[in-house]
Order: C-alpha cells, then sequence, then structure tokens
C-alpha cells in the first residue's frame, strides 16, 4: 500500500527538481517553469496531508482550499511574471539572465 | 487507485519535471511541464482530491502552459547555443540542492505517520460542495481579497505590456 511517505517523498522530489532549475539553468523562462514544478510540489503534499487528517470520514477541506487559494496567485504570477519578461526582451534582446548584468557590482 | 498506478504517475511526472530542466528547447521544455502537470493530476485524483485535480487540469495544463507557450513563440526563441559552462556554479548548484534533498528525506524519515497508510474514507465523498462551502463562509475575505489581486494582475500586465513605460 502507498503511505503518507511516499507521496511526501514524491513531493520533495519534486521540489528538488524545480530547486535545481532555479539553480542551474541560465534561461528566464526555463526558471520561471521550475518555479511553477515548486509550487506544484508543494500543492501535492498539501493535499495528501489533506487525505490523510480526515475529519468525520471526509479530506480536512481547508487544506484543499489552500491549494485553490495557491493555484490562484500562481496563475496571477504566470500572467505579471510573463508580461515582465516580454519587457525585459524588449529593452534588452536576451532572456538570457547572464547578460542582463546592469546593476551588478 | 491501485498502487502500481501511483508509482506510474509519480515516474510519469518526475520524469517529465526533469525533461523541464533538462531540454535546451523551451519549446520542447513547455510541453514536458504539461506532461508532468497531468501526472500531478492523477496524483491528486488517488488522493480523492477530484475538485483539485480537474483545477490542475484546466488552470495549470490549460490557461498557464498555453500563456507559456504563447510567449516563448511570440519572443520566437531557439534552442540556446551552449554556452561555456561554470562549473564551480553547477557543481554547487547541485550540491545545494542535493543537501535539501538529503534534508527532506531525513525529515520524512523522522516524521510520524509517516510510515501509516492513508485511512479509508466514508463511502460518499462531495469535495466540491465541501470546498465551496468553506470558501463561500470561512474563507469569504481571503476570496475577496484573491479576486481583487488578480484584477490587479490583469491591470498590471496591461500596463507593463504598453510600448512605452514611463
Amino acid at each position: 500500500m502507498v503511505t503518507l511517505g511516499d507521496y511526501l517523498l514524491v513531493s520533495g522530489l519534486l521540489f528538488t527538481i524545480g530547486f535545481a532549475g532555479v539553480l542551474l539553468r541560465r534561461n528566464i523562462i526555463i526558471i520561471f517553469m521550475a518555479l511553477e514544478l515548486m509550487l506544484n510540489a508543494a500543492n501535492l503534499s498539501l493535499v495528501a496531508f489533506s487525505r490523510f487528517r480526515l475529519t468525520s470520514g471526509t479530506p480536512n477541506y481547508n487544506a484543499q482550499v489552500f491549494v485553490f487559494f495557491i493555484i490562484t496567485v500562481a496563475a496571477a504570477e504566470v500572467a505579471v511574471g510573463l508580461a515582465i519578461i516580454v519587457a525585459l526582451y524588449r529593452a534588452r534582446r536576451t532572456t538570457h539572465v547572464e547578460d542582463i548584468n546592469s546593476l551588478k557590482f | 487507485m491501485p498502487t502500481f498506478l501511483f508509482w506510474i504517475f509519480a515516474a510519469l511526472m518526475l520524469v517529465f519535471g526533469t525533461a523541464v530542466i533538462i531540454n535546451r528547447n523551451p519549446v520542447a521544455s513547455a510541453l514536458s511541464l504539461v506532461v508532468s502537470f497531468f501526472g500531478l493530476a492523477a496524483l491528486f485524483l488517488s488522493l480523492d482530491a477530484y475538485f483539485l485535480a480537474v483545477i490542475q487540469v484546466l488552470v495549470y495544463a490549460g490557461a498557464i502552459m498555453v500563456l507559456f507557450l504563447f510567449i516563448i513563440m511570440l519572443l520566437d526563441l531557439r534552442a540556446e547555443k551552449l554556452r561555456k559552462i561554470n562549473f564551480v556554479a553547477v557543481s554547487g548548484g547541485a550540491a545545494v540542492a542535493l543537501a535539501l534533498f538529503t534534508q527532506i528525506y531525513y525529515v520524512i524519515g523522522r516524521l510520524r505517520g509517516a510510515q501509516q497508510t492513508f485511512p479509508a474514507l466514508n463511502d460518499k465523498i462531495d469535495d466540491v460542495r465541501g470546498i465551496g462551502l468553506l470558501l463561500f463562509s470561512q474563507f469569504s475575505l481571503p476570496l475577496q481579497i484573491i479576486a481583487v489581486l488578480v484584477l490587479v494582475a490583469t491591470i498590471g500586465v496591461i500596463v507593463l505590456s504598453k510600448r512605452e513605460l514611463r
């Protein structure tokens, strides 16, 4: 049988993949996708805990409402972030983070 | 859900999640991310969160990924050329990620209840009703704040995408 720990381990692996993507990749759009992976990993562990802690035979819906809010905020964040990336591309003609170094000391 | 289906969908999600950060072509990365989100939606189904699984497919795999693909094609990004790799930065990043996973692994190992299987549900489960009741009673103020946030994001995107920023 699948245990709670299995779900948490899969969620931790997905979070680590996203974290490694943010650290290792230099393309700003790929970094943004890796951020989405991390948000989804957090969602998975929240839903697993919601299913694990039953309240009178049904899952704990507080956690699922929280996941709903996270998905909504992620949608807004993606829209604003991609608009910033487009504005940046118009100004600099690049999506490579090492080419964007005007503020670098 | 049978046990082997859990492992199939978890492996699907993790393999295509890895493909997202390995692919050099942004379009291939975005399509791998869609497959990864479908795997996650299947895992939500296995946890009896039907509403969230549907929302995951509609919002993430539908709206958000279309937005990503649209921007990638608007900017006309090609597969990036292989640049000189900074080995100190790459090995440092990999070491930090590995350390993070080791820590997560040990925390899960020490968690009480991590070895338990999920308890049985009532035979009838209506999660849309439960989530809807909570959203409009206990969480009605956060719901309205989220609505304002989405409005602010919409206006912000319009302002950001004007030709001239002053």
